[in-house]
């Protein structure tokens, strides 16, 4: 009977290529267009978006300045309204969404910015507490492991207590990391996390990143410019004035 | 450990504490700024505290129930004058068991006037209230036998507490040697001392017979006093019988009040009417003013140096509440800690001018919570400012 439904969803799948459902994807745009200003200002950024992103991927969104990426990153990741198109987020329709939804949203979401923008104030272990808090008082019940657990995957165990301006520049970016992993969020969003690091550093926070996300089956989408990297990826979109060009899975 | 204590009661991370506290210099100028506003505030209220005290006194140096006095009068010390005719009315009402007048003027006690022995100096302002010495016009605060002696002419009973009144005199009185000065060209000698306090109005308060009051100012006539003080008799209501004075005595050249109620009017008229009480009320006012620039001065400092983080745990999902609560954690614990030190240091300001001045200034019990109360209020209120500044923390610029 299984094998039924699976061979006729196959049937499905062969004749409407492509053919998606949303549960299969964290991510599920259709038709997406965003503009800023107003009246004579207003100027399109992005065109007639389609995209599907499967769950346990890692992918990287590419294309020069201006070319829309960061736009679609904030898009997705709730931090914009949605107002033209449909945006899919773990089955939640983002399309003028109210501000509830979309913070409470952005708690099944995991960030990790260009900047570390750690908390000065905060040691290692209370930064990355921070992305346990957020999930209410019973998530904190075993807070104090579940941080130590994630700094020391990123090789932090012996810096738990230092404050960010004692890190270095790589061990500030690899908090920030265990900051967005600690919550189990079902979707990493990242831009240019490496544009700050070396080479070395940089392609290790990725491979933690993609490493992570495998044995979890978290999503992960990433901008970056950085070509050191590109080898980690699943799968590369390329956007150009709006509209995505290209796109290869490997 | 402070940092544990405040997760618990929180059931967060105490963001706004560590946030102050990793910025030392910064945190010691916001404590000292609600600190100097508390000061600012504990000073001005025991200022206004002092006045109000203060002007009870000379009514408790009085042996009566029932004030009649001019509609002139606002102040004890600056009584204007009322008919000795209304006092022989007063004694015609039912339920007044007796009546006498009261006389008032002001002196200069030079203390460098001295005839025998040491000379002291400086001087005080003092106010003469004068009554028969046996006529029952005093109260008891001052003993019967001290008063008999103002019998005898140009003697005189002082105040202990007399402003300005040097500490070796106070001995040698109180040691049975009588001092002589000289005023209003006769010589007075002051036999006794007894306690009462200085006011604003006066350093101090000295009690002489009547006799004595009419060679030391001969412009005043025994017709003419200041207070015509009456009792009532044992078991009668004042009210019904100030009521009942009331109706005979004329409103136009006469008040008729208990002595409860005449005290009160003249410290309503110290504290709100007088430039001094209303000197001292506006100086809590722009207390709380400095307070509330300060902190919102400090809080919003703090917003706007920790807008991208705010914006991070925005992006993480925090809602605008957890926020709001930072900023009123950090406001709350701006006015404890400043608090603490604030009142520490009015305490002992209350006692330095307690003791340069002899003004009745104290802590009265319910002080330090009122001002507590208001501090907290002050940095709330600071802090409610100073969130319209989150607004500008939108984590779609962290990318």
């Amino acid at each position: 009977m299984t094998n039924v439904i699976q061979a006729k969803q196959q049937d499905v799948t062969i004749c409407r290529q492509p053919a998606v459902s949303v549960a299969d994807h964290p991510i599920y745009v259709r038709g997406l267009n965003h503009s800023f200003g107003q009246g004579e200002a207003r100027k399109q950024v992005l065109f007639d978006i389609d995209l599907d992103i499967e769950r346990g991927q890692l992918v990287i969104l590419m294309g020069a300045s201006g070319s829309g990426k960061t736009t679609l990153l904030t898009l997705l990741g709730c931090l914009r309204r949605v107002e033209a198109g449909s945006v899919q987020l773990l089955g939640k329709e983002l399309h003028d969404a109210s501000e509830e939804l979309l913070v409470a949203s952005r708690r099944s979401l995991g960030f990790i910015f260009q900047a570390h923008n750690l908390h000065e104030s905060l040691t290692a272990m209370q930064n990355v507490r921070m992305g346990v808090e957020v999930h209410g008082r019973d998530a904190l019940r075993n807070w104090k492991a579940a941080c130590r657990h994630m700094l020391s995957l990123l090789g932090l165990e012996d810096r738990l207590d230092y404050l960010p301006a004692n890190l270095s520049g790589g061990q500030k970016q690899r908090v920030a990391v265990a900051r967005a992993l600690v919550g189990n969020p079902e979707i990493v969003f990242a831009d240019e996390p490496t544009a700050a690091l070396d080479k070395d550093s940089g392609h290790q926070v990725v491979d933690i990143l993609r490493r992570l996300g495998r044995e979890r089956s978290t999503t992960t989408l990433m901008v970056t410019h950085d070509n050191r990297i590109l080898d980690l990826a699943d799968r590369i979109i390329t956007l150009e004035d709006g509209r995505v060009v290209s796109d290869k899975r490997r | 450990m402070i940092t544990q204590l405040l997760t618990h009661v929180l059931g967060r991370l105490p963001i706004g504490w560590l946030q102050l506290t990793h910025n030392r210099t910064r945190l010691l100028a916001a404590l000292a700024g609600v600190a100097f506003a508390n000061i600012l505030i504990f000073a001005q209220l025991g200022f206004l505290g002092a006045i109000t005290e203060s002007t009870k006194y000379p009514y408790r140096l009085l042996n009566a129930d029932i004030l009649i006095y001019s509609p002139d009068t606002e102040t004890f010390a600056e009584a204007g004058t009322v008919p000795r005719q209304r006092m022989y009315q007063a004694l015609a009402i039912p339920g007044v068991e007796d009546a006498r007048p009261i006389y008032i003027g002001p002196l200069t006690w030079d203390y460098a006037v001295g005839r025998i022995g040491e000379r002291f100096d400086g001087s005080s302002t003092i106010r003469i209230v004068a009554a028969d010495p046996g006529g029952g016009a005093f109260s008891s605060s001052i003993s019967s036998s001290d008063l008999q002696r103002l019998r005898l002419g140009d003697t005189a009973l002082a105040d202990r507490k007399t402003r300005g009144m040097p500490v070796k005199l106070v001995g040698r009185i109180d040691s049975g040697r009588p001092h002589e000065f000289e005023a209003n060209g006769r010589t007075l000698t002051i036999e006794k001392l007894f306690d009462l306090g200085a006011g604003f109005d006066a350093d101090g308060y000295m009690v002489v017979s009547d006799q004595t009051f009419f060679r030391l100012f001969p412009t005043r006539t025994q017709g003419a006093p200041n207070y015509i003080l009456v009792t009532v008799k044992p078991g009668t209501n004042k009210a019904v019988v100030a009521a009942r004075l009331r109706q005979v005595l004329s409103p136009d050249d006469t008040v008729v009040e208990t002595l409860r109620s005449a005290a009160q009017k003249d410290e309503a008229y110290q504290t709100t009417e007088k430039p001094i009480g209303v000197i001292f009320g506006f100086g809590v006012a722009i207390g709380v003013v400095v307070g509330i620039i300060i902190v919102y001065q400090v809080l919003s400092t703090d917003v706007a140096d920790h807008l991208s983080e705010y914006a991070t745990f925005k992006a993480i999902g925090y809602p605008q509440k957890f926020f709001l609560g930072i900023v009123f954690e950090q406001s709350l614990l701006l006015a404890f800690l400043g608090f603490i030190p604030g009142l520490i240091i009015s305490l002992l300001l209350y006692a330095l001018i307690g003791a340069a001045t002899g003004l009745p200034i104290s802590m009265p019990f319910s002080r330090p919570f009122l001002v507590f109360a208001g501090t907290v209020a002050m940095c709330a209120l600071s802090g409610y400012i100073a969130t319209r500044r989150l607004a500008s923390a939108n984590p779609a610029d962290l990318f």
